[in-house]
């Protein structure tokens, strides 16, 4: 018997085999995310199509060949997916990695200013969270200014940071992952803060009839606790990062990396390299996210919390 | 005595010193005040208790009559307002530092992170004790509350009864004179509880230690005390203290005799009469 019959025999819908998992209903949203953007390139494309065909002085076009125009314009307002596709498997695949059309050169780039900035913001935001935790005095005068850090628009405070260490002779790689850090500090203080303080009252109890010390309530109780808490605002950290990241090659006028790519798109109007770097800095954020997922995972399981 | 003392006088002498041995926790005239928005709140008022050495001593009373916190104020979580206690002779804060007591929870408060056997060795990591001590004192008393096997399981593998056991061992490995329970067995059903009742009783017949014993539930207390406190609310006071003279040696059968109903009327004449104060 094979599953196809199993399933039918279960249900009326010939469809619910299908659905009960998770690759069905994947297939489903990702088509309705085609079709509406294929629809929305038809749409938006069209006036400047007309355009065209009347500086060509092309009439009587039918609307199959409209619409197989729409979607092979050279500067669409909105490239079509496959457009998209075909770009980023020239720039990934067809050329060198070395080469400065590659957007594995510039997404390397971009990464490695990510990954900086993410370790440094994160291990600030550890080093904040400690501190703020164990002393009233931390929580009540820092607190407020870490909050009103992230109320300034990174747009406004990317160039300061970048103008401010060209001037005392730090520039490359470092200012960049500056504005990461800037980013991705944030929720890993924020999340830690709260997974620090998180142990119940009883553990804690518990610390004081052991007559432990401040330092052995850290590593036995509190940092435990706060590993699942870790990991949610390291998820958000790593993401953060990588929009500093990009934000940061903005403003400097950058040569490499996916935010130089963006710009370079914008001022030549190469619609369809902005939108490759978008989906390369998108895909760059999923894996990122998805491997601090992995290891989440696994250290989960070491300590015995997942069930 | 003189030198022309028979044996059966130096027996004698040898019983009275057992009858009346070293004194654990000496309580005078102790009182404890919340401040709270609500104006204050005495949780004690005017405690007098004596604890002796190989005492098994229940707290029984209604919510609010202060049983938890005087448990917590022998163990140092809680510091009285007024009065005097001490430990061993000494203070409870020094009693603590000097890791004289094993407190037991109303949760098994067990680590999820940690195996049943690594949950045994977190007080005995704290202490600093080297490896193999750690190890023989986690055999040891995993064996003694019959949790043997379990060593690598993680505390949600446990039923509830079975994690608390381990928190019990995991007071026990700290080799402490005096065990402090603040209702250990209230979060289970009655025949898990009646088990660890009698596992309990036996523990402290092999091992002696001076057990203090936080409950609400007579049958309880009565089984398992030698001396049974009756605490009543509002203020916290001590109504009754009771010495029972059932024998050491019993097990759950003694329930069903008239000693165990005589003291455990008497018991619930006290609750009753403490509780009927505010009506």
């Amino acid at each position: 018997m094979t599953d196809a019959t199993l399933t039918q025999g279960r249900s009326t819908s010939p469809f619910a085999g299908l659905m009960s998992g998770t690759v069905g209903p994947v297939i489903v949203v990702v088509s309705a995310i085609m079709a509406i953007w294929y629809i929305a390139a038809v749409a938006l494309n069209t006036p400047f199509q007309y355009d065209l065909y009347e500086r060509a002085g092309q009439t009587d076009v039918s609307t199959s060949q409209l619409i197989t125009d729409t979607l092979a314009q050279k500067k669409p307002v909105l490239p079509a997916p496959h457009q998209v596709v075909i770009e980023i498997y020239k720039t990934t695949v067809e050329k060198k990695i070395t080469s400065k059309r590659s957007l594995i050169y510039h997404s390397g780039i971009t990464l490695s200013s990510t990954l900086l900035g993410f370790l440094i913001g994160t291990s600030l935001g550890i080093l904040l969270a400690i501190g703020i935790v164990h002393s009233r005095v931390l929580d009540k005068s820092l607190m407020p200014w870490v909050i009103s850090s992230q109320t300034i628009p990174i747009l406004a405070i990317a160039p300061m940071i970048i103008v401010v260490l060209n001037a005392v002779g730090i520039s490359g790689l470092l200012p960049k992952a500056m504005i990461s850090t800037y980013l991705s500090f944030f929720p890993v203080t924020v999340g830690m803060v709260k997974g620090l303080r998180s142990p119940e009252v009883i553990h804690m109890d518990l610390m004081h009839t052991y007559s432990a010390t401040r330092l052995q309530a850290f590593w036995k109780l509190r940092l435990p606790y706060a590993v699942p808490y870790l990991f949610t605002s390291m998820k958000i950290g790593m993401a953060a990062s990588l929009v500093g990241a990009i934000v940061g090659e903005l403003p400097t006028g950058a040569v490499a990396g996916l935010g130089a790519r963006l710009l370079a798109g914008s001022y030549y109007g190469q619609t369809i390299q902005i939108w490759s770097a978008l989906l390369m800095a998108a895909f760059l954020a999923g894996s990122l996210v998805a491997l601090i997922g992995v290891i989440e995972k696994l250290t989960l399981k070491r300590m015995g919390m997942n069930r | 005595m003189t030198a022309l003392a028979s044996a059966k006088d130096t027996e004698m002498v040898v019983n009275k010193n057992s009858a009346s041995p070293n004194r654990v926790i000496d309580i005078d005239n102790l009182s404890l005040t919340f401040e709270t928005n609500d104006g204050p709140v005495h949780a004690l008022s005017d405690i007098d208790l004596k604890i002796d050495e190989g005492d098994f001593v229940s707290f029984i009373g209604p919510s609010g009559c202060g049983k938890t916190t005087l448990l917590r104020v022998i163990a140092d979580l809680e510091r009285p307002t007024a009065g005097s206690i001490t430990v061993n002779g000494v203070s409870p804060e020094e009693a603590r530092l000097n890791r004289a007591y094993g407190y037991v929870f109303q949760a098994a408060a067990l680590y999820p992170w940690r195996t049943i056997a690594r949950n045994i060795a977190l007080p005995l990591e704290i202490m600093g004790l080297g490896k193999d001590v750690q190890q023989h004192r986690i055999k040891k008393n995993m064996e003694l509350v019959n949790l043997s096997g379990f060593e690598k399981k993680y505390p949600w593998q446990l039923s509830g009864g079975m994690q608390q056991r381990a928190s019990i061992a995991r007071a026990l490995a700290v080799e402490p004179d005096l065990l402090l329970m603040d209702e250990p067995f209230g979060a289970l059903d009655e025949i898990v509880r009646d088990h660890l009742n009698e596992q309990l009783l036996q523990l402290w017949a092999k091992t002696n230690k001076t057990v203090v014993f936080v409950t609400h539930s007579i049958p309880e207390a009565v089984f398992l005390s030698t001396k049974i406190v009756v605490l009543c609310p509002r203020p916290g006071r001590i109504y009754d203290i009771i010495d029972s003279d059932l024998p050491r040696d019993r097990n759950l059968d003694i329930r069903e005799t008239p000693e165990f109903l005589k003291i455990a009327h008497r018991v619930r004449d006290g609750l009753r009469a403490g509780h009927s104060y505010e009506d």
